[in-house]
């Protein structure tokens, strides 16, 4: 169902049905959510269901091709020592990296764990449409099958809201399909949370299967407050059009406890169907080897040491 | 007339002050039966974030030069001496004993410190050697921290044993979860504050005040934690934590001599460098 057109009057006369964010109230709802005490049983599967969500993500201008395989292992089988740990929900990874993750998972067994690209310029997104538009080919070319693009904050910001509507149609139209797009709205530049809900509304109308907090790059990044207001947009969307749009935190989410705190938000604000890798994901690095070590707490009795887990 | 000003006792992790996460205390009476104050209660959550903080506040405290770690112990000595009327009040409030022998007790502890300082940077040249090899190498040993040390301080002595315990084992560049006397907690608080003030990084030492026997299975068994020392601890626990211990072997260590270069050299271990000559 397309409610906006892509001219400025369609989109801005669709955005005022929009209610604004009440910031205070907000807040409250996702501190409130995350006092939430969680028993012993529904940790051993939250944690299992966060590591299935994670994209293990490496997007450092220091990554060689070595770090890359090495997380591609690590992605198929997180915890050598135990086979029932889940495999990750993908790889994130610049565009240059993408054959190299590719072929390192078809290699170990991880046929089905896709490879996400970061596209548009990552992470500024400041480059003309035709280098975004070679970007995100390439990367689709040598076989990511999911593509995160940033939106132009400048343009947003400014009001040139055609513009961003545009660009994400236009990725989007590159991506067909063949490769999922997520939309990172960078809200840590977006400044309010009535801008994450307008946002996540326009990227959800110009053909969004996902919507991102971050890039990683910027602080603050995926806070709760700013997931609850884009879990919200994705609720609505879909009593509105009867599509289901994923959503995807990224950024300071380092420890079991944050990952926690977000299936939380997903369970009371989108609902349980937004439980499952296809409509949730983890942008992180760090967390997976914390959620190793709470997991080996629980199985083992007793608390774990990181000399357990791999470097990464 | 004026209304009292209560001290809330608390934690000591991370350079901070927080109360136990379990949000429990309990009391501690003076020795006529009398209530004296109402220190937090650790959970072994709140030993587990105090292995975190000590885990990474060792980086920098193990690589400090050991002529720098001397000059902070003897910080300490200063900072303790300024406040040493608030650990003798204490003492004697909660072990019953003279205003002297509390004076006694809390000199001999400053003095300890001062001690200590001096040996941080001597430990290396006196227990370490440089060995003779029957090839072109200069072949030498040097003693190292072994990480992150876990401390049961003595149960009898509030002021005195704590400083015996936490000493030599962030003298010879540990870092430390150090669980203070169950019944005499109330100098661990003090002296926690003097840390906080002595430009002891934070983390280096965290101090925890609650129930020994339920602090010390956790510790035994934590995979992080690198040694124990053991001389708060009853025979039987002392025994878990060893039984317990074994898994990451840890060197878990009881000490009958409370003051000697051995308890420093306890909590290190010997690494031993070859290198060529001519190179």
């Amino acid at each position: 169902m397309h409610v906006i057109d892509g001219t400025s009057n369609s989109i801005k006369s669709f955005l005022k049905t929009l209610s604004p964010v009440d910031q205070v109230g907000a807040e409250a709802r996702a501190a409130m959510l995350g006092t939430r005490s969680i028993k012993t049983s529904s940790k051993t599967w939250a944690i299992d269901m966060a590591i299935s969500m994670i994209d293990l993500t490496t997007l450092e201008g220091a990554d060689t091709p070595g770090k890359v395989r090495a997380i591609c292992n690590k992605a198929v089988r997180p915890d050598p020592t135990d086979s029932t740990v889940p495999h990750v929900g993908a790889i994130c990874v610049y565009n240059d990296m993408v054959k190299i993750a590719r072929e390192q998972l078809d290699a170990v067994g991880g046929g089905d764990i896709p490879v996400a690209a970061v596209s548009t310029a990552f992470p500024s997104g400041r480059a003309s449409l035709e280098v975004k538009k070679v970007d995100t080919e390439f990367a689709i070319a040598n076989g990511a099958t999911e593509i995160d693009m940033v939106i132009d904050r400048g343009a947003f910001l400014s009001g040139d809201l055609v513009k961003v509507f545009s660009e994400i149609e236009f990725i989007k139209s590159l991506c067909g399909d063949k490769a999922h797009l997520k939309v990172i709205l960078e809200t840590g530049e977006l400044v309010t949370l009535d801008n994450v809900r307008k946002a996540s509304y326009l990227a959800m109308a110009a053909g969004a299967d996902f919507i991102k907090t971050s890039t990683g790059k910027v602080a603050p990044a995926a806070t709760a407050p700013v997931v609850l207001v884009m879990l919200e947009a994705v609720r609505d969307w879909y009593s509105m059009t009867g599509v289901k749009i994923g959503v995807k935190p990224a950024g300071g989410i380092r420890n079991t406890k944050d990952a926690i705190k977000q299936l939380v938000l997903v369970n009371e604000t989108a609902g349980p169907e937004w439980l499952n890798p296809q409509l949730f994901r983890i942008g992180a690095s760090a967390l997976l080897n914390d959620l190793l070590m709470q997991r080996m707490k629980l199985r083992d009795g007793h608390y774990a040491s990181p000399n357990y887990v791999t470097l990464d | 007339m004026r209304i009292d000003v209560k001290k809330t006792y608390k934690l000591y992790i991370g350079g901070a002050f927080p109360r136990s996460e379990s949000g429990r205390c309990y009391e501690i009476l003076g020795a006529k039966g009398k209530f004296i104050a109402n220190p937090a209660q650790a959970s072994r959550k709140d030993l587990r974030d105090a292995v975190v903080a000590a885990r990474s506040a060792f980086p920098g405290w193990s690589s400090a030069t050991a002529f720098n770690r001397g000059q902070i112990l003897y910080r300490i000595a200063e900072i303790m001496e300024g406040r040493s009327s608030q650990f003798v009040d204490e003492i004697v409030a909660v072990e019953g004993c003279t205003p002297t022998a509390a004076q006694k007790q809390v000199r001999e502890a400053i003095d300890l410190w001062v001690w200590y300082s001096g040996w941080c940077d001597k430990i290396g040249s006196i227990y370490g050697s440089t060995n003779q090899v029957s090839g072109a190498f200069y072949n030498f040993t040097i003693p190292e921290p072994v990480g992150v040390v876990g401390a049961f301080a003595p149960q009898k002595s509030s002021l005195l044993g704590l400083v015996q315990t936490l000493a030599p084992i962030i003298a010879a560049g540990n870092t430390s979860v150090c669980v203070a006397s169950e019944k005499f907690p109330l100098s661990a608080i003090t002296l926690s504050e003097v840390l906080a003030t002595s430009d002891l990084p934070a983390g280096v030492v965290n101090l925890l005040t609650g129930i020994t026997s339920e602090l010390a299975p956790w510790m035994g068994a934590h995979m992080d934690v690198d040694a124990i020392d053991t001389t708060g601890l009853s025979a039987t626990q002392d025994k878990e934590a060893r039984i317990a211990g074994a898994e990451n072997l840890k060197r878990i260590s009881a000490f009958k001599s409370d003051v000697s270069p051995q308890r420093i050299l306890a909590f290190m271990e010997h690494k031993t460098v070859w290198h060529p000559i001519g190179l």
